[in-house]
């Protein structure tokens, strides 16, 4: 087994409110391996992109890391200062977002802002960054990246753009890709053309990826393991193909379930009841209890067990004959 | 198989000019964008009809026209035998127009946040002069949400209950036509699915014919009848849901179909589409698509295809058979 390039352990992350303590990430804990593409599924509010955000140092106050540690490789970084974590980011971590455009300087030419992250963490001459600058345009499939260089981000498509930005988040070799929602904005052809381009990139040069989003279609073709997330904590963990096949905890099921293609043919789609509690009202007992179709008292009365194996559930499906 | 909505020739051209002294300056032509082009359909009454397409096919700009929200540069819209631009006699365009309503994609833009939910739900009914009578308290019920909650205020909701609340409103004038522009492109999957196993209940119970537009696939795969595929302003291909998702004619609906993300594609390699949607101010000469077709040959590239009939398919490809 070789070394993680991020492990996450017991990560708690609380927003302090008048009322309450709220907890949008609550022990959480994962690994991804070189050349891993992790996906990290939920809906909104499940808390997959604070959970990025604290892996990057990048939440906004007043949620903080209230527990827990992140390690990337053999450097704690969740313990670092803003200064020492804004020099891991960028030269370690790369980041994708959802809208390329906030993620871009729109009055700065994309060559330029490619040239300047590389000279901010590389120790290499600006002639260097620019050719360096130069093949990462090409390496992402930016056409004519050569007298595209002095373009600004308004003059490129959804889809370019986002090539920028995964060029941008790439160039200084991170061994880790944070990518959030990176195909949400785009359309289904470009959406094809960027997952191809991310697992590529991923494969050829070994970077470890977290991929966030809520789209399971996505998730079944670029993803090697997946997490799946409900209400800050993690419901499942494995690899893809089983956690979609053959989910063991309820929620996971129930999410596979009620995408329109998991019901070809049917009249009506499999639906779960109810909604995902707000932070501040969570259950008693395991959180998932309300909407479980499994649920039993011992659900209701004890929080979900730690996961042992892949699902944090009492009754994992599938563990009947088991038992 | 009556058609409730008939659209013929269909077009509508955007100015997108820069302002005439820019113009002057820079010699600038007019800009002009053809946002739809020479779109036909017919809606059967009591089905479901999709119009798919990446962003930029026309597809909402086509919505908003049946509905009346915009006005066609060209062509017309017949919904229950009245042309609702031609035609000159005022009862029949009223009772048409309450025979119409809308559900939008951003259910938290589309409430008025300062009214309250009886208010928002009667208002279709209200502005006509009619009675509403408990009107909102019956038709939360029957949208899955409860009568307690007509004196409540939009941001007391989730996105999927605004949805609903926004089918509520749709549902108040008993309308025989619902257009829904991206209804579900908003919500997660799991209220994805309420909403629309609560669209199927509705329309069986209320005998309502859905004009859909959206760019998800499977939504479209599930609720749909008929297909119409768009592409840059044009409709390439239409046909009932199971010939087109068994056998699509069309290269682009090909692409498309290919292009999605499929739940069973562990570690499926696929060979992505090449290209973009171009430029609509200045469309490719020919077929559309023939810049980014596997299988263009000269003839696309010069000759536009019409539209025609291969089995239940109508296609506008030279090559489609």
């Amino acid at each position: 087994m070789p070394e993680p390039v991020l492990s996450v352990r017991e990560l708690i992350v609380e927003i302090p409110t008048r009322h309450a303590v709220l907890r949008p990430v609550d022990r959480v804990s994962m690994d991804i391996q070189p050349g891993e593409i992790l996906g990290v599924v939920g809906e909104s509010g499940a808390g997959k992109s604070m959970t990025g955000n604290a892996v990057i140092g990048l939440l906004d106050r007043p949620a903080h890391i209230a527990g827990g540690e992140i390690w990337l490789r053999d450097l704690r970084i969740d313990t670092l200062g803003r200064e020492a974590m804004r020099k891991v980011r960028g030269k370690q971590i790369g980041m994708v977002f959802q809208d390329p455009l906030t993620s871009l300087n729109p009055l700065l030419p994309i060559g330029e802002q490619i040239e300047e992250t590389i000279l901010e963490h590389l120790p290499v001459s600006r002639d260097e960054a620019k050719a360096r600058a130069l093949d990462a345009l090409e390496e992402v499939g930016i056409p004519a990246a050569k007298d595209r260089m002095g373009a600004y981000p308004h003059q490129f498509s959804g889809g370019m753009r986002q090539r920028v930005v995964i060029a941008l988040a790439l160039c200084a070799e991170p061994a880790l890709v944070i990518a959030d929602e990176p195909t949400t904005a785009l359309d289904v052809s470009v959406q094809a053309q960027i997952i191809a381009l991310l697992k590529k990139l991923c494969r050829e040069r070994g970077t470890a990826v977290m991929l966030v989003t809520h789209d399971m279609g996505v998730i079944a073709e670029a993803a090697d393991r997946v997490a799946v997330m409900y209400a800050g904590r993690l419901a499942e963990i494995g690899p893809v193909r089983e956690v979609l096949t053959n989910p063991a905890h309820p929620y996971a099921a129930g999410l596979m379930g009620s995408t329109p293609l998991a019901s070809l043919g049917k009249r009506r789609l499999n639906q779960i009841p109810g909604t995902m509690p707000r932070l501040g009202s969570l259950p008693d007992g395991c959180a998932f209890h309300p909407r479980c179709p499994h649920a039993q008292d011992r659900c209701r009365a004890n929080p979900a067990p730690p996961r042992d194996g892949r699902a944090a559930c009492w009754f994992p499906l599938g563990a009947e004959a088991v038992a | 198989m009556n058609a409730l909505v008939r659209v013929a020739g269909l077009s509508r051209i955007f100015d997108v000019s820069a302002p005439w002294l820019n113009r002057l300056l820079e010699r600038k032509p007019k800009a002009m964008l053809h946002a739809v082009s020479d779109v036909s359909f017919d809606v059967v009454e009591k089905s479901v009809y999709a119009l798919v397409g990446e962003s930029g096919s026309g597809k909402s700009t086509i919505g908003k026209m049946v509905v009346g929200l915009l006005s066609p540069s060209d062509g017309a819209i017949e919904i229950g035998g009245v042309d609702l631009n031609q035609t000159t006699d005022k009862d029949a365009l009223e009772r048409t127009r309450t025979d119409i309503q809308m559900i939008f994609q951003d259910p938290y833009a589309s409430l008025n946040p300062r009214w309250r939910v009886r208010d928002i739900i009667e208002e279709p009914v209200v502005a006509r002069g009619g009675e509403a009578n408990g009107l909102a308290e019956r038709l939360l019920e029957q949208v899955g949400l409860s009568a307690a909650d007509a004196g409540k205020f939009p941001h007391e909701f989730s996105g999927g209950q605004r949805q609903r609340i926004c089918i509520a409103r749709a549902l108040a004038s008993e309308p025989k036509l619902i257009v829904c522009d991206e209804p579900t492109s908003a919500l997660d999957v799991s209220v994805q699915a309420q909403v629309l196993n609560l669209m199927s209940d509705l329309r069986d119970e209320f005998g309502l014919t859905y004009l859909f537009i959206t760019h998800d696939l499977t939504v479209v795969q599930h609720m749909a009848d008929t297909v119409g595929v768009l592409y840059l302003g044009r409709l390439v291909e239409e046909a009932p849901r199971d010939a087109l998702f068994e056998a699509p004619k069309h290269p682009y609906t090909r692409m498309l179909f290919d292009a999605a993300p499929k739940l069973d594609g562990f570690g499926r390699e696929v060979d992505p589409p090449k290209g973009e949607i171009p430029d609509p101010i200045n469309p490719p000469a020919g077929c559309a698509f023939h810049p980014r077709c596997p299988l263009a040959v000269d003839r696309c590239a010069v000759e536009r295809p019409e539209m025609r009939e291969v089995g239940a398919h109508r296609v506008a490809c030279h090559l489609a058979e």
